[in-house]
């Protein structure tokens, strides 16, 4: 089971709503670029095994597919949306039980997937509180993650290198950007993408309560602007400016 | 009331508390309570450093083979329930600081706030500030519901002080039975050589982003680091790319550096980058698009090829 983020377009600058001050997460959601890692990961595992099938899980607003249907078209089988207008204002801990939920409602997994940290939240603490919820043993930050007689092997980054790591299943992995190649989805896997189960459900279906800003630990007090960086002087090239740099650092007395 | 035990894990890499941990030793001792600190492994070896940045006592907990991120929550929450009370548990936003916060905030039902750059207590309400959106934005979060609060700090977000403190007293804890969530094992750690000065503790950084062109080219930045006696980083394009380790990714998800002078070559400025060194002092940007997002905050920008300008100051400099 992968768990896919769905996000507003990175492309686009976000935005907070003035009445909420949460991140605005309205319109079209695509695939969180974190999470394409893990499903082609888990697509890798289940080719390796000659056997097997991907499932999805993710929480959104507004019941939205879109990012889903992208990893289904990938090659995922099915997935699991919890969408609730309830969920507003949730805090990490309160999605990773309701994403635990979701694994359950699936019949849980050998390997869960995550990414290490999303693109538009990054508290990168979701995947091991699912585990923990879960009751399961983790290897966060695998780099290179290989599965041996149903024994998981993980590369694990560390501040100093690497460890290497041995875990039974079923276990969580959280892993990195670039461990593996995404593929892109082919017009086939779109066309089949379409009709591919999507079990849509609420908090309240997976049990999970309170949530939102009511199962919050935090309530925001106050958003102001951090004081910004004012630009320089910018000259062009003309294959004399490397000089300009010598005397900026010889001003700085850094040479 | 207020916040007068608090609790700190600090992350040690080869043999010594990191810059980041014992910022929030410091940022820690300004409540005026006491301070503990928590470490995976060697208590011992550390208790000297901590102490002197203002820690009374050490919790070591002998991970062995166990991952250290379950084994210090579990031990973190063994000792709540035998009586002690923290107030506040202040995190590094380090690697096992990720998974010590994650699961302990789970095994006492607590939120957990990520990212943080300051935290602020007015009588009993906590508050913590996150910078959002490439840091344009900093939003202030209060916990609500009881002690003990959560907290995850960004490198760099405190200067770090000794107080001169004598070394602090080491107390053992034992890991406790930690179940299915206990059997992932360590079976080899490997070490990654780095020469030169820390990344994260340099005086001056060059980084290249993906404006190099290729793989080869990243000679000219290690270069460039080594005549200015400064550390090399780079974009995380170049790190997905496989150029460079990650050990060497400046921003968001990779260090966050606060050199006297940066000099980004052929990177375009992306706020996930600029959040990891726009707290340099000086800022230099090479770069071939005069529209390039970097050029808003550098305070030399040179409108130009990578491919011409460095090997001209590369030389320059090798003159002299
Ligand atoms: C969740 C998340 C976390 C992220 N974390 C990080 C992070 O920690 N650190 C990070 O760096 N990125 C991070 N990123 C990625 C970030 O969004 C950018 O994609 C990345 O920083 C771009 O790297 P770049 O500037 O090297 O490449 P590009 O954006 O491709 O820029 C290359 C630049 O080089 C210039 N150029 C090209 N040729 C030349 C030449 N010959 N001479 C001079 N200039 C030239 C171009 O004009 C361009 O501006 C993150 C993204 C996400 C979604
Ligand atoms: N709402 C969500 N739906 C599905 N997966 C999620 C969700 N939130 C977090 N995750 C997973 O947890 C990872 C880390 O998220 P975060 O802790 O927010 O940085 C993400 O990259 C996803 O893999």
């Amino acid at each position: 089971i992968v768990c896919v983020k769905q996000i507003p377009d990175p492309a686009n600058p976000g935005a907070l709503d003035a009445t909420s001050n949460t991140l605005k997460r309205e319109g079209k959601l695509i695939l969180d670029e974190s999470d394409s890692y893990g499903v082609e990961m888990a697509l890798q595992l289940v080719d390796a095994a000659g056997g097997g099938e991907v499932s999805l899980v993710s929480m959104a607003p507004n019941s939205e597919t879109a990012g889903l249907r992208t990893a289904l078209a990938m090659g995922a089988a099915k997935a699991v949306l919890v969408s609730d207008p309830a969920l507003q204002g949730s805090d990490a801990l309160t999605t990773a039980k309701i994403l635990a939920a979701a694994i359950q409602r699936l019949g849980g997994a050998d390997l869960i997937i995550a990414a290490t940290e999303s693109s538009d939240g990054y508290t990168g603490t979701v995947p091991e509180q699912i585990a923990e919820v879960l009751g399961l043993p983790s290897v966060t930050f695998a780099k290179k993650v290989s599965i041996e007689g149903g024994v998981l092997k993980a590369d694990r980054q560390t501040e100093e290198g690497y460890d290497e790591v041995t875990c039974p299943l079923p276990a969580l992995i959280s892993v990195t950007a670039g461990v593996v190649e995404p593929r892109y989805p082919s017009f086939k896997g779109i066309m089949a993408a379409k009709s591919k189960p999507v079990d849509e459900v609420t908090a309240a279906d997976l049990g999970v309560t309170p949530v939102g800003w009511a199962g919050a630990g935090q309530q925001i007090s106050n958003i102001a602007q951090a004081e910004a960086r004012a630009a320089g002087e910018v000259i062009e090239d003309d294959g004399e400016t490397f000089g300009k740099i010598v005397t900026f650092l010889e001003g700085l007395k850094v040479i | 009331m207020g916040i007068s035990n608090i609790w700190v894990f600090a992350q040690v890499a080869n043999g010594a508390p990191t810059s980041g941990s014992l910022e929030l030793v410091t940022k820690a001792r300004t409540f005026g309570g006491t301070v503990s600190v928590w470490v995976a492994g060697d208590g011992a070896a550390v208790a000297g450093a901590l102490g002197e940045y203002g820690a009374s006592k050490v919790f070591a907990v002998d991970y062995g083979q166990n991952l250290a991120g379950v084994s210090v929550a579990s031990a973190m929450k063994a000792t709540i329930d035998g009586g002690e009370s923290p107030d506040l548990i202040m995190f590094p936003q380090s690697y096992e600081g990720r998974d010590v916060m994650a699961r302990l905030s789970v095994k006492l039902g607590r939120t957990v706030l990520t990212n943080s750059v300051d935290i602020e207590a007015a009588g009993d309400s906590v508050s913590a500030t996150t910078p959002i959106f490439g840091g344009n934005t900093l939003v202030t979060t209060t916990f609500t519901g009881g002690a003990p609060y959560l907290a995850a700090f960004r490198p760099k977000s405190f200067n770090p002080e000794a107080s001169g403190g004598a070394a602090a007293a080491v107390q053992a804890v034992s890991v406790p039975d930690l179940g299915a969530t206990g059997t992932a094992k360590i079976t080899a750690v490997h070490v990654e050589e780095t020469t030169g000065p820390k990344l994260d503790e340099a005086n001056i950084v060059v980084s290249g982003g993906r404006g190099l062109g290729e793989s080869a080219n990243y000679a000219m930045i290690e270069t460039l680091a080594k005549l200015l006696k400064g550390a090399p980083g780079a974009s995380r394009a170049i790190v997905d790319a496989g150029w460079v380790p990650y050990s060497y990714q400046v921003g968001q998800t990779g260090k966050v550096v606060k050199p006297s002078v940066y000099i980004a070559a052929g990177i375009s400025g992306a706020t996930q980058h600029m959040v990891g060194m726009k707290g340099s002092k000086n800022i230099i940007a090479i770069n071939k698009d005069k529209e390039a997002p970097i050029f808003g905050i550098a305070d030399l920008g040179i409108v130009g090829d990578v491919h011409k300008v460095l090997p001209k100051l590369i030389e320059a400099l090798q003159a002299r």
